[in-house]
């Protein structure tokens, strides 16, 4: 081209200024639409992981009950052997009632004390064998065991959605004990405040000016500053009757009335479980901590006891063996059609068949995976090695596709300069058009091993929709995986396990989010641009 | 890594899963109904520590007796749960692959009918479920599309609110089971169904113009999406209504909440049997099968204190709790 000025129509036509105007406009308005899909796509991206995180930040935190725990070697070892079959076998349950019942000695109905035991994760005496046998010199000692409270206690501290209203009582309280009732007395209308809010919410509750409480209704409770705690069941403005809860002392200094809201029946903690737990908080014994469960055991139908590091250790196993054979057949398949096979119609044809098997619904690998390496092969039912083979089968064309396109976009140029020098062909291939190529076919990789990461549909076939509590030490061990794993406990009746099915997909996400960062690194390091 | 390495590590691989023929571990397929409490006796009796933990799988009641009654030997799963009774047809083929079973009934299942608490409680009957939810229904006498689009088109008592049902899709064993008590039962009491002849398994087919939802089986979401939609009525098994008691509130059935004790002795109509078979060919062959049925078949896990009532299974009553828990520990054979 020269320099020379283009030659401008004069005189100049008049509207030009007006269309120069109207294209701008136009080209502003092209990347305005340009910004707002990628912001509305930012936005339903940051809706959804919010979500997630929202939901699923709660399973990385656990609660923890403190009990002081009597090692009595009475129960663990009489016969003072320390053997460790012995400690071992040792029933820790009774250990654990005994601290408990130290903890309240005022629960002694043995229903009471079962329902006690419940609000610890039903583990709780195989952590205090570990105890013991990790170190036996504790036998005789007495502890603070910091133990895990069941999956109810647990979702009550997180969701915090259980409101007590408390307002100072006025007057001295006089408590009138006739077996499991009391009778409260505090002066006239000393119960004025809780009827009123009674009769404000539910006036059907109310008859000739006295008020009968049931599981429908909120909790209207009473306690003392020594720690008691009455839950009314009937009440006037003057005078109240009501069951304990825990033992108050007969003359209290100072009391308060509580209401707690929503109504027993709509909770899944009962108004005794909710005393005892308020009673431990009161004292300290209730603490959150990091929740490494989760991250170093495996499957559990206790929600408390669940983690992801058998789904993890099974993705892993999973990925390696799909890796292993996906990657050098691919490379080959690829280097082959790309490099050397001649152009013709056999060629195309196995082309065509490679795309189309890309677009295979993954099912149908599972199906192929449960006939023939299941079927003829005998391969384990569940085992990594049969769902690692049957995602490789699904990963293959993905990565002959990127391979042959990373090949492809090595110049010719290249491979005439090596040619012109004297190199074979397969010393062109490997020595000069491979280490160009590879950096991509690595990204292509990469991304179809992050695709097997999130599949479950063909690994349903082969038996790897299970649930397994081990975690898995080899190829042909029975193993799940992660997106397997999230299935799993988002069909689990159990509440908690929602907080634990999005947990799971914050770490299946962090694993995606790796992989594709590698894939990106290893592009922006070592891809060359002609 | 050369391709020398990848070559030699694939080989490993492969020899080492010929290696392992021999199985140390119990192997359960079957319903996901059952699924729930397999799982938590299979974890308990893991922790035990004598034994490996079972692997559970959750293929589905027909799925599952297929696996299972595939043939004898370690490639072939040893239980299969099943939320209802195996069928003639499948244990010939059990009995022409060589398979020798036993019968273990476990316990109920209720299906409930739910909505959220914030919501007005339902009262139902099986008619009401049956024409709010038949394809076709019966109208003067004659068979038509399902015209009802309120629930007090259905009935004047029900609340004047759009018929919009959350529930199960064809494939699960759920679905099966609520065609077969709730609609066909409701079919039976509705007005003029038998004159339209509709009987039998013709009332099994479920409205499909949009006021039945599938949506998923037994899944979280349907208690999220009733909890967020009080409009809306769910179907499920009862373990879900009892996990989220605090949420969500059963509809009554001919008069009887879905409540424990209704499912235990029978009052409640929508309630059917769980199962599990043992293929008696593994047992003594399979470590720890016998230790399995016994820990099952223990009060501690399915009697009405145990932990699998605590995971909303109905156990069986004490009387025929004692005789199951005979015949499944001498694995006596299949009774048709």
């Amino acid at each position: 081209m020269t320099d020379a000025p283009l030659p401008i129509a004069s005189p100049r036509r008049p509207n030009l200024s007006r269309r120069r105007a109207r294209r701008r406009a136009a080209e502003r308005r092209f990347r305005w639409y340009g910004m707002a899909a990628i912001g509305f796509a930012l936005l339903v991206l940051v809706v959804l992981i919010g979500g997630i995180v929202r939901t699923g930040y709660g399973a990385f935190l656990a609660t923890e009950i403190g009990i002081d725990v009597a090692f009595e070697a009475e129960t663990i070892d009489p016969a003072g052997t320390r053997a460790p079959a012995t400690l071992s076998d040792a029933n820790y349950r009774t250990v654990l009632r005994k601290a408990l019942a130290g903890a309240f000695p005022q629960v002694t109905a043995q229903r009471d004390q079962q329902a006690l035991m419940g609000m610890l994760s039903s583990s709780a005496d195989f952590r205090l064998r570990g105890m013991v046998l990790d170190n036996p010199s504790v036998i005789g000692t007495t502890q603070r065991v910091w133990l895990k409270a069941s999956a109810d206690i647990d979702t009550l501290r997180k969701a915090d959605d259980i409101a007590v209203a408390t307002t100072a009582g006025a007057g001295a309280l006089q408590l009138l004990a006739d077996g499991a009732t009391v009778t409260l007395r505090a002066g006239p209308g000393a119960f004025t405040g809780l009827f009123a809010d009674l009769a404000a919410r539910r006036p059907d509750a109310v008859t000739n000016g006295r008020a009968t409480l049931g599981s429908h209704l909120p909790g209207y409770m009473v306690e003392t500053a020594d720690g008691g705690l009455l839950r009314l069941t009937s009440f006037t403005a003057n005078e109240a009757t009501g069951d304990i809860l825990l033992a108050p002392e007969a003359a209290p200094a100072q009391w308060f009335t509580l209401i707690v809201s929503p109504p027993e029946g709509d909770r899944r903690i009962d108004d005794r479980e909710l005393a005892w737990y308020r009673a431990l908080d009161a004292q300290g014994r209730v603490r959150t901590v990091f929740n490494t469960t989760l991250f170093t055991s495996a499957d559990s139908r206790e929600p408390e006891l669940a983690g992801v590091r058998g789904a993890v250790v099974g993705s892993l196993l999973t990925l390696v063996i799909c890796l292993l054979l996906s990657f050098p057949l691919g490379v080959m398949a690829a280097v082959y059609l790309e490099e050397f096979a001649p152009k013709n119609r056999w060629t195309d044809l196995i082309e065509v068949n490679i795309n189309n098997l890309a677009a295979v619904p993954s099912i149908v690998f599972g199906l192929l995976g449960l006939a023939v390496l299941l079927g003829f092969f005998g391969m384990p039912r569940s085992a990594p090695f049969a769902g690692g083979t049957v995602l490789a089968l699904m990963t293959l064309p993905t990565i002959i596709i990127a391979a042959r396109a990373a090949l492809g976009a090595v110049p010719p140029s290249i491979r005439e300069a090596a040619m012109g020098m004297g190199a074979s062909p397969l010393q062109t291939v490997l020595h000069h058009v491979m280490p160009l190529a590879l950096p991509g076919i690595l990204t292509g990789t990469i991304i179809g091993m992050a695709r097997a990461l999130g599949e479950t549909a063909p690994l349903l076939m082969i038996g790897m929709v299970a649930f397994i509590v081990d975690v898995p030490g080899g190829f042909t061990d029975p193993a799940t995986v992660l997106p397997v794993q999230i299935y799993l406990w988002a069909d689990a009746p159990e509440r908690a396990f929602v907080e634990k099915t999005s947990a799971a997909i914050l770490v299946l996400l962090a694993f995606l989010v790796v992989m594709n960062l590698a894939a990106v690194i290893l592009r922006r390091r070592f891809e060359r641009r002609w | 890594m050369s391709i020398r390495t990848l070559t030699l590590a694939t080989l490993a691989t492969i020899a080492l899963t010929g290696a392992a023929a021999a199985r140390d571990q119990i192997r359960i397929v079957g319903s996901s109904t059952v699924f729930p409490f397999s799982t938590a006796v299979a974890e308990a009796f893991g922790k035990a520590g004598k034994f490996k933990t079972p692997v559970v799988e959750a293929t589905g009641s027909g799925g599952g007796i297929k696996l299972f009654c595939a043939g004898v030997g370690v490639e072939h799963p040893d239980i299969t749960n099943s939320s209802r009774r195996i069928k003639a047809i499948e244990v010939e083929d059990c009995k022409k692959n060589g398979a020798d079973i036993t019968e273990v009934k476990v316990g109920f299942d209720g299906i409930v009918l739910a909505n959220a608490k914030t919501a007005q409680p339902m009262k139902l009957t099986l008619a009401q479920v049956f024409l709010a939810l038949a394809k076709r229904v019966p109208v003067d006498g004659k068979l038509a599309a399902n015209p009802y689009k309120k629930w007090g088109d259905v009935d004047p008592s029900l609340p004047n609110r759009k018929i919009e049902v959350l529930g199960p899709p064809p494939t699960s064993g759920t679905r099966d089971a609520f065609a077969e008590i709730a609609m066909e039962g409701g079919c039976g009491k509705a007005v003029g169904a038998k004159e339209a002849d509709l009987t039998g398994s013709k009332c099994h087919a479920i409205r499909e113009d949009g006021a039945y939802i599938e949506a998923g089986e037994n899944d979280n979401l349907i208690v999220q999406k009733l909890i967020a939609n009080p409009g809306a009525v769910g179907v499920f098994g009862f373990s879900f209504l009892y996990q989220n008691a605090d949420k969500l509130q059963g509809a009554t059935v001919d008069g009887t909440a879905p409540t424990f004790e209704a499912i235990a002795d029978g009052k409640y109509p929508l309630s059917r049997s769980l199962y599990f078979y043992v293929k008696k060919q593994h047992v003594g062959v399979i470590p720890g099968l016998h230790g399995f049925i016994a820990e099952f078949t223990n009060d501690r896990a399915w009697g009405p204190d145990g932990y699998l009532a605590a995971k909303g299974l109905i156990p069986l009553p004490n009387k025929e709790r004692g005789e199951v828990a005979g015949q499944a520990n001498n694995l006596a054979p299949l009774r048709m």
